[in-house]
């Protein structure tokens, strides 16, 4: 697949013309793969200029929602990284277990994988009932796949090994009912999950938080984007706050790098500074 | 070894992107130990690996190169004289203010990191400056990118395929395209280190 020849500036004016139409804000995104998913859209729709994709996405508001689904990277698995999961367990549970109630937010939740990981490592700590966790993401598709908290069956031995690496106690099929070639996950691990529309280009704070993760979201954003983002954490952070990061993710290059205590650079969890 | 000035090619590129999969570290070697220190061109290395951790990967070469040698870190700016390896599990992308970026989207050419979309992007970023290089390996990721690379006006260097382990890479990439040179690996490393 041929990577688009069309200049910066053309892609740049498409994603102004999506913001301005549609609201959703691509235009602080790491533009080398926002050019990669475009071309991908394009061969799929077999449109051979950015300027005929252009066209359809400003007229057609259908078009623009199958091409929100080229734009959002779905990527997820459950306790993706077992290593961070099993950090979180040790050291930072700990920690959340002094407190009364407990929110959690998951930035970028996709389709849902990471959110019911979450769930199902607090309900084994017994911090699940003092938790409510916010699920966002920009992707509505992606929202309502994460809300129903079905995966294809086939997935679920990969699912197992990361669990047992996470340090889960049990077995993860102990939280799942199958179906014919899907998995669900138990009703009582959704209970206490609010899912949401945000948009860490656009909208603010909208809680006070004591837990965010927000991993392999931030690579998809430029500097500038990601600094927005991390604002936006170390403001909806209570002091003294834990920050989730993907393992190929930091802040080491953002304007935060002094806001946050690096706790375990390997895994990628940060203090909010008091 | 074919009719190309290499000595006038000097100061002509910016960065050199590699590509190599089976059959890799061994070429890598053989070429990354011939550069010195303060090397005026960065290099970007795709390495193909098992279920090696990249960190072995980076301290194994770290020990050996007299350059220094990092993982690709999001956002890092690319320094000169410096060899990057892209992470395992990640696209590695170069954007156009010379900054790294990663990404987690489906692999290509079954592969992620994918030598051809480092390389797309190199060609994007540094145009002719650009030199790719592909070395051994079993599957058939970079023919298209080195490609793109040549399209752009930079140099294309392709091992070759009767010196490599696996000949299946160098040789789907010189299908793809007339690469500037094909070059056995001493040769390649004599290319780089003229550099200097």
């Amino acid at each position: 697949m041929a990577l688009i020849h069309e200049s910066d500036l053309e892609v740049k004016l498409l994603l102004e013309a999506i913001y301005e139409k549609y609201n959703y804000d691509f235009r602080n995104y790491a533009l080398s793969s926002v050019k990669r998913r475009l071309a991908s859209a394009m061969n799929h729709f077999s449109l051979l200029t950015l300027s005929r994709l252009q066209e359809r996405v400003l007229h057609d508001p259908t078009f623009f929602h199958s091409l929100l689904q080229f734009l959002t990277v779905p990527t997820s698995e459950m306790f993706r990284d077992p290593a961070f999961f099993l950090a979180l367990k040790e050291h930072i549970f700990p920690v959340l277990k002094t407190y009364p109630s407990i929110k959690l937010w998951i930035a970028g939740c996709s389709t849902g994988e990471e959110v019911y990981s979450y769930a199902i490592l607090l309900k084994e700590a017994g911090l699940y009932d003092r938790t409510t966790i916010y699920a966002t993401d920009i992707n509505p598709v992606s929202l309502a796949k994460a809300e129903q908290g079905i995966f294809a069956a086939d997935r679920l031995k990969d699912f197992s090994r990361n669990y047992q690496e996470a340090g889960g106690v049990g077995s993860l099929s102990d939280y799942l009912t199958s179906g014919y070639n899907s998995v669900l996950v138990d009703k009582e691990l959704r209970k206490n999950v609010v899912f949401a529309d945000h948009s860490l280009a656009t909208d603010s704070v909208f809680s006070e938080m004591q837990l965010i993760s927000c991993r392999n979201v931030l690579i998809y954003f430029n500097k500038e984007l990601q600094n927005r983002a991390f604002g936006l954490f170390y403001d909806s952070l209570s002091r003294g706050g834990f920050l989730g990061l993907g393992s190929k993710e930091s802040l080491k290059f953002s304007d935060y790098s002094e806001h946050f205590d690096e706790l375990y650079r390997n895994e990628k969890i940060y203090q909010r500074k008091r | 070894m074919g009719n190309v000035d290499f000595a006038a090619a000097k100061g002509k590129y910016t960065a050199i992107v590699i590509g190599s999969s089976a059959g890799g570290i061994e070429a890598l070697k053989s070429i990354l130990m011939r550069i010195p220190e303060a090397y005026p061109l960065s290099i970007f290395v795709v390495q193909h690996l098992g279920a090696r951790s990249p960190q072995t990967l980076v301290q194994f070469f770290s020990s050996i190169c007299r350059a220094p040698v990092k993982e690709i870190e999001d956002k890092d700016f690319i320094k000169p004289g410096v060899i990057y390896f892209a992470p395992v599990g990640y696209h590695a992308l170069v954007e156009g203010d010379f900054s790294f970026s990663l990404s987690v989207e489906e692999p290509v050419n079954y592969a992620r990191p994918s030598i051809d979309v480092l390389m797309e992007t190199v060609a994007e970023a540094y145009k002719e400056k650009a030199v790719g290089i592909i070395l051994t390996g079993a599957n058939h990721d970079g023919a298209l990118g080195l490609k793109m690379i040549h399209d752009y006006g930079g140099m294309t260097v392709v091992q070759d395929p009767e010196t490599a382990a696996f000949p299946a890479m160098p040789e789907a990439a010189i299908g793809e395209h007339q690469p500037t040179c094909i070059l056995n690996l001493l040769e390649i490393g004599n290319v780089l280190e003229s550099w200097s």
